[in-house]
């Protein structure tokens, strides 16, 4: 079984979930015995070359195609990679800003829909939306060139790419929801994000969502066919030693950790308002808020307004090891997100043999049973279980034994497992 | 005489409301009154206040004959007292008839016996004096929460003066053994020991609605059917359920009191079996063997351990907590503390902690207000931190106390010294007078007045020291 995956991000350039889902799920297929994958990957990372774009319009697409030996896992990697500026998480909004500072450096794009027909305007491409269109023209010339049974699109930016190759080489397509644009915006949704995503959902023949909480806003916000929609929860890759490695603490305070993009998906104000609840019983605590983002001055501005600034601290956003550093100096790791997917780092923090509050509305809830469960804007009870963590030792000492081994046997294989099934079902 | 022994167990804790960590040291009041007031009401209606009407008829008709055992536990007394009196004159009617036997139980429905034997025989007999006020028995039989016995708490009860002790007929115990015989502690042999029939229990207390099990549906006949196919040797069928069995855990629709009704008609007509209370059984059968059980049991899940109670580390902890101020709330002489003292000990507050429905996924808990194990904990915890708190600002006056008994003790020396020395000053006296007697006749008068002036002056001094 041949597998064209337009997936996202690949170590080490390794941004959020869903590269590290990407990269987990390809590792966990090949050892369910699905290990001839295309892997079409942007290339984003920065050092993009916008001039292969250029190459499109002679009407050859020139990419750099490549195998790969990650060593360890693959024998064999196929990786196509292509030259454009997309990268996920993008808004059309932040998208724009980035495209406008490219634009000097940029010579010649494409504007094209993903109708099949092509408009060579020459005009430059500083919407989101049309360089998804040329994304998709992009793979409809892959999917003509290369043979495989099935396609795999992850996350929206890349259904229109799948559309494309499915219809040249007419394989059956599989959408995988990392999150939709009802996750990301906290309900004002962008009209034309909805509809890439309800195109792609529509054209699937089948969909994977990460949680039953995303399939539930497939069927009822994109009006899909129940029967078409999968559930796939997430695994975690285990960590390395180096990762799981104990720093020397500075300081005697209890840490209770935020880690995640200051967004108001992530629900950063929500944790705001418990630690100071936590505050006005407990001397000895400290809190951290990790990760940069749109709302990030807003949290500083509140947090001066509590007046609780000397016990709560930021960061700015951390990456690599820092990350571990953070788990391993925490006691308590919190995530209030409003609207959640899935939600990953919950499960790298119990890893690192970190106890965590998680809110109701996470994909992750669904499968965790050693975790302290909360609804996001019940602040009140999230500073109870902050509290009652830091307080009462039965809690971590509970944790530093379940937790870690209910973490360790989510394992990305037993998704594969679902994923594998999931083809199947599609290919005639 | 082969004999079925009825026993119905009767308890409902206080549950605790939600409790934040803001109320630490503001808020006094742990129990959530909307809710245990429901629950009692709900289980008043739907099932105590049927299932005694329905005993009350068959004792009506059977006389004394037909013999059942209650075990009320004194929490489940003190909620139905509150909200539902007319199930306690119910059971005081019951009392009256001579068909029924009150056992004896903590109090509290706790665990204490694992941990405190001081705490335990006070339970025991605060519960054991409730009885005798409520229902004018005094208990001899004693059945411990949850079941829960080993060889050492069987000892401990037969030190209390009790005839007998229920307990779970566990499999890991029994091995090829039969629960229907009479058993003994292995400690203290004095003390039977009842061994409940776990199958049979079960298949009325779980199975009974229970449509995929193959003996559905279970009938009076075929459950006496069951009862004649035993071995003719085999003398007591102890057939011990929570009372909750009849109408709320299986419902009235399911055909349950129809049963109840039934049962003892058709014993007495096809079987060779009669009624006893435990008691009667204990008196009347003789112990068939020792039963050497070294680690507690209990009547819960398939383990018939304390992993229900105390399986894991967030229950260990918050029951060693708890137990920490056993002897801190024994000094405090406070109404309301030891009513909190008592309700928190309930074992149902670590029940809910637990987390063994994790991984068998089937039992959950009955009426547990608590969404996860975690929730409980942090809850219990909180509640705790409180009580300890209240607990702690009453020891500085109980200190003073302390001081005193200390002061008390210090004079009674004091005291004891002052005889001693009166006794020797008498001794020294005598002797004196002895000697004068004997310098008398060879005539020595001027030692006479100097010798008795000093023990006048310490006589003096000595009743001062004595009155400080």
């Amino acid at each position: 079984m041949r597998v064209l995956m337009f997936g996202w991000e690949f170590p080490p350039h390794i941004s959020g979930g869903l590269g590290t889902a990407c990269y987990g799920l390809t590792k966990g297929l090949h050892s369910v015995g699905v290990n001839d994958i295309l892997f079409v990957v942007p290339k984003a990372y920065g050092d993009e070359d916008i001039s292969k774009v250029n190459i499109i319009d002679a009407g050859e697409v020139v990419i750099s195609d490549r195998i790969i030996d990650y060593s360890t896992f693959f024998q064999k990697m196929h990786f196509i990679e292509v030259g454009t500026s997309l990268r996920p998480y993008s808004t059309p909004e932040e998208y724009e800003k980035l495209s406008i500072e490219n634009q000097e450096k940029s010579k010649y794009l494409i504007q094209s829909s993903f109708s099949g027909k092509l408009s060579f305007s020459g005009g430059y491409g500083h919407d989101l939306f049309k360089e998804i269109a040329n994304y998709a023209v992009v793979a409809s010339i892959i999917a003509y060139q290369y043979k495989f049974d099935v396609i795999h699109a992850h996350d929206w930016l890349a259904y229109p790419a799948g559309i494309a190759a499915k219809l040249i080489s007419g394989k059956p397509l599989v959408v995988h929801v990392h999150a939709t644009d009802f996750d990301r915006s906290g309900g004002s949704v962008n009209p034309g994000v909805y509809e890439i995503e309800k195109a792609g959902m529509e054209a699937a023949d089948k969909i994977i969502a990460v949680s039953n909480l995303t399939r539930n806003i497939i069927i009822e916000k994109y009006g899909i066919d129940s029967n078409k929609v999968v559930t796939v929860h997430n695994a975690v890759e285990p960590l390395a030693d180096h990762e799981l490695q104990k720093r020397e603490r500075s300081i005697n305070d209890k840490i209770v950790t935020f880690l995640g993009r200051v967004t108001m998906q992530k629900g950063p104000e929500y944790f705001i308002e418990a630690a100071h609840l936590v505050l006005q019983k407990m001397k000895n605590v400290r809190f951290v808020m990790a990760g940069s983002g749109d709302m990030l001055n807003r949290m500083i501005w509140r947090v001066a307004t509590l007046k609780i600034g000397s016990r709560f601290h930021f960061t700015g956003f951390l990456k690599g090891d820092d990350v571990y550093h953070m788990f391993s100096l925490s006691d308590v790791y919190v995530m209030p997100s409003i609207s959640e997917p899935f939600g990953i780092s919950p499960l790298e923090a119990m890893q690192s043999n970190v106890p965590v509050i998680i809110s109701r509305q996470s994909g992750v809830s669904e499968i965790l049973q050693h975790a302290i469960k909360v609804d996001f804007w019940d602040t009140h009870a999230m500073a109870d279980a902050i509290y009652g963590i830091l307080k009462y030792e039965g809690l971590p000492k509970m944790f530093k034994i379940h937790a870690k081994e209910e973490v360790d046997n989510l394992k990305w294989e037993h998704a594969a497992e679902k994923v594998k099934e999931v083809y199947q079902s599609v290919i005639y | 005489m082969r004999t079925i022994c009825l026993y119905f167990q009767i308890h409902q804790p206080f549950r605790l409301k939600r409790y934040r960590f803001f109320n630490i040291g503001n808020d006094h009041y742990y129990y959530d009154d909307f809710l245990n007031e429901s629950i009692i009401a709900r289980v008043a209606e739907r099932s105590y206040l049927q299932t005694n009407k329905v005993i009350r008829q068959i004792i009506k008709e059977y006389g004394t004959q037909f013999k059942v055992a209650f075990s009320i536990s004194g929490i489940a007394l003190d909620q139905l007292q509150l909200y539902a009196p007319e199930v306690i004159e119910s059971f005081q009617k019951l009392a009256k008839t001579g068909s029924v036997e009150f056992l004896s139980e903590t109090f509290s429905h706790s665990l204490v016996a694992l941990k405190n034997k001081d705490e335990f025989v006070r339970q025991v007999n605060e519960h054991k004096q409730r009885i005798k006020e409520l229902f004018n028995q005094e208990p001899t039989v004693f059945r411990n929460t949850e079941l829960v016995y080993s060889d050492k708490i069987g000892a401990d009860v037969a030190d209390m003066g009790f005839a007998a002790m229920l307990t779970e007929g566990a499999r890991h115990v029994l091995g090829w053994k039969s629960p229907n015989y009479l058993y003994c502690n292995s400690i203290n042999p004095r003390l039977k020991v009842l061994l409940r029939n776990f199958r049979m229990s079960d298949d009325i207390s779980f199975r009974f609605s229970n449509k995929g099990w193959s003996e559905f549906p279970l009938t009076a006949e075929k459950f006496a059917g069951w009862l004649k196919k035993l071995d003719k040797k085999e003398e007591t069928v102890n057939i011990f359920i929570d009372y909750e069995t009849f109408g709320e855990h299986q419902w009235m629709e399911s055909g349950i009191f129809e049963f109840l009704t039934a049962l003892p008609g058709v014993v007495y007509k096809s079987t060779n079996f009669c009624f006893s209370t435990p008691s009667e059984i204990a008196s009347n059968l003789l112990p068939i063997s020792t039963i050497s059980v070294p680690y507690p049991i209990s009547w819960a899940d398939e383990e018939r351990d304390l992993t229900s109670w105390l399986g894991n580390e967030l229950q260990v902890d918050a029951f060693n907590k708890l137990y920490s101020l056993t002897d801190k709330v024994a000094r405090i002489n406070d109404e309301k503390i030891q009513k909190d003292w008592k309700y928190l000990q309930a074992s149902d507050h670590f029940y809910y902690m637990s987390t063994k429905f994790f991984s068998d996924g089937a039992t959950q808990a009955y009426f547990n207000p608590y969404d996860t194990p975690y929730e409980a904990y942090i809850n219990y915890m909180n509640v705790l931190s409180d009580f300890s708190i209240r607990v702690n600002s009453l020891i500085p006056e109980s200190t003073d106390e302390q001081e005193i008994a200390n002061l008390t003790q210090v004079i009674a020396e004091k005291d004891e010294l002052l005889h001693k020395y009166e006794s020797e000053l008498k001794k020294l006296k005598s002797t004196k007078t002895k000697i004068k007697a004997a310098a008398k006749s060879t005539a020595s008068v001027p030692v006479k007045g100097r010798k008795s002036g000093s023990p006048k002056k310490e006589k003096t001094n000595l009743p001062k020291a004595g009155k400080k």
